[in-house]
């Protein structure tokens, strides 16, 4: 972040973070968005329903397992439940990017309103770019990305539904499979301490040998566990590394 | 007339409320974090498994059409992707384009796009 740069508007970052829009992550979290409303028109949500939950939900996974639930004929409690052990991991994503995105003067009322723009996407981009940003605009900036994300979003629902449903399997198949492999390759790549490498690990190899074990908890665990045992590791390694440092002087 | 809006309320409820509860909690505990604490070194990890873990799932076990193709034919797309990004220098781009046609290359090779 240059100094220099302190001068621009906040609208010109709101608007620098809305031009994130026109990227390779946003594209393909749109793609897989248009397979969402393919499966809410095959499960038999109205083109409003499935427009008001992308909006009101916005986190995918959550998303599907509502459409799940409601189709197999669950009450609202049971719905509540399943829906909210799959995004209990938004608690840890938005709380690890809030400490770089605030200010000592933002309001909290505003990080709770941008809040619901985090979802795996938007983490993406806020810990990969937020640090290129003034700290003073990192909110508006996340903001501008953010809005126009979930709102592009939800337009492709409203747009897409009954026309997704006629694509050909193996063009579908193949456009699923985008999602996973752009996430391995950026949070790999924006990874710049050693203890997200090592947590990334831990994620690819517990998540789906838990969902073997305790499909209702897998990510959970996968997400608790791997991440403590991760963070014990690193934490071992730099207190090593700095026994070793101070041993040799 | 509460059945017309029902479809909606349990959305509103069961969806958003269930979700974003979790997203005003991160709000909170990320407020109290500074920025170079050690529990902050805690909770990216934590953060990264579990969209790690999302993420692994998306490929082990997928849904929709996907899931009827061969579970060699995707590890082996993604982790030799996955190869070649790290050895040419982490490209987002190559780290996607690699896995990617070599899935459409698989599919095509085991006669997917016939079914």
């Amino acid at each position: 972040m240059s100094p220099d740069s302190d001068d621009r508007s906040a609208l010109s970052w709101f608007l620098t973070g809305m031009r994130g829009m026109f990227s390779l992550p946003a594209l393909i979290l749109m793609t897989s968005i248009v397979g969402f409303s393919a499966f809410a028109l095959e499960s038999g949500l109205t083109r409003a329903e499935a427009v008001f939950m992308s909006f009101a939900i916005w986190a995918l996974p959550a998303q599907v397992i509502l459409v799940g639930t409601m189709a197999s004929g669950a009450n609202i409690a049971a719905c509540f439940l399943a829906v909210t052990l799959s995004s209990i991991r938004m608690m840890p994503m938005v709380a690890s990017v809030i400490p770089e995105m605030r200010t000592k003067r933002t309001p909290t009322w505003l990080l709770l309103i941008l809040s619901h723009f985090v979802a795996i996407t938007a983490w993406v981009f806020a810990i990969t770019t937020l640090r290129n940003v003034p700290r003073e605009h990192r909110a508006v900036y996340f903001a501008g990305f953010g809005v126009t994300l979930t709102t592009s979003g939800t337009l492709v629902v409203a747009i897409f539904y009954g026309i997704a449903a006629s694509f050909p399997p193996l063009i579908a198949g193949v456009l699923f499979f985008l999602t996973p492999v752009y996430f391995n390759a950026s949070i790999w790549a924006s990874a710049s301490q050693p203890v997200v490498k090592l947590a990334f690990v831990m994620g690819v190899v517990l998540g789906p040998l838990l969902a073997l074990v305790t499909p209702e908890f897998d990510v959970l665990y996968a997400g608790i566990g791997g991440g403590t045992a991760a963070y014990l590791i690193d934490r071992w390694r730099r207190k090593k590394r700095r026994g070793t440092k101070a041993g040799s002087r | 007339m509460i059945d017309e809006y029902w479809t909606f309320i349990v959305i509103f409820v069961a969806g958003f409320l269930a979700t974003d509860v979790w997203r005003w909690l991160g709000v909170v505990a990320g407020n109290r974090l500074n920025e170079e604490s050690e529990a902050l070194y805690w909770v990216r990890a934590v953060a990264t498994s579990l969209v790690m873990a999302v993420t692994a799932k998306l490929i082990v076990f997928p849904n929709g059409t996907l899931a009827e193709s061969p579970l060699w034919l995707r590890l082996g797309a993604a982790g030799i992707g996955f190869a070649v990004f790290l050895a040419t220098g982490r490209k987002v781009a190559v780290g996607v384009a690699v896995p990617m046609a070599l899935l459409i290359a698989g599919l095509w090779w085991t006669g997917f796009g016939d079914r």
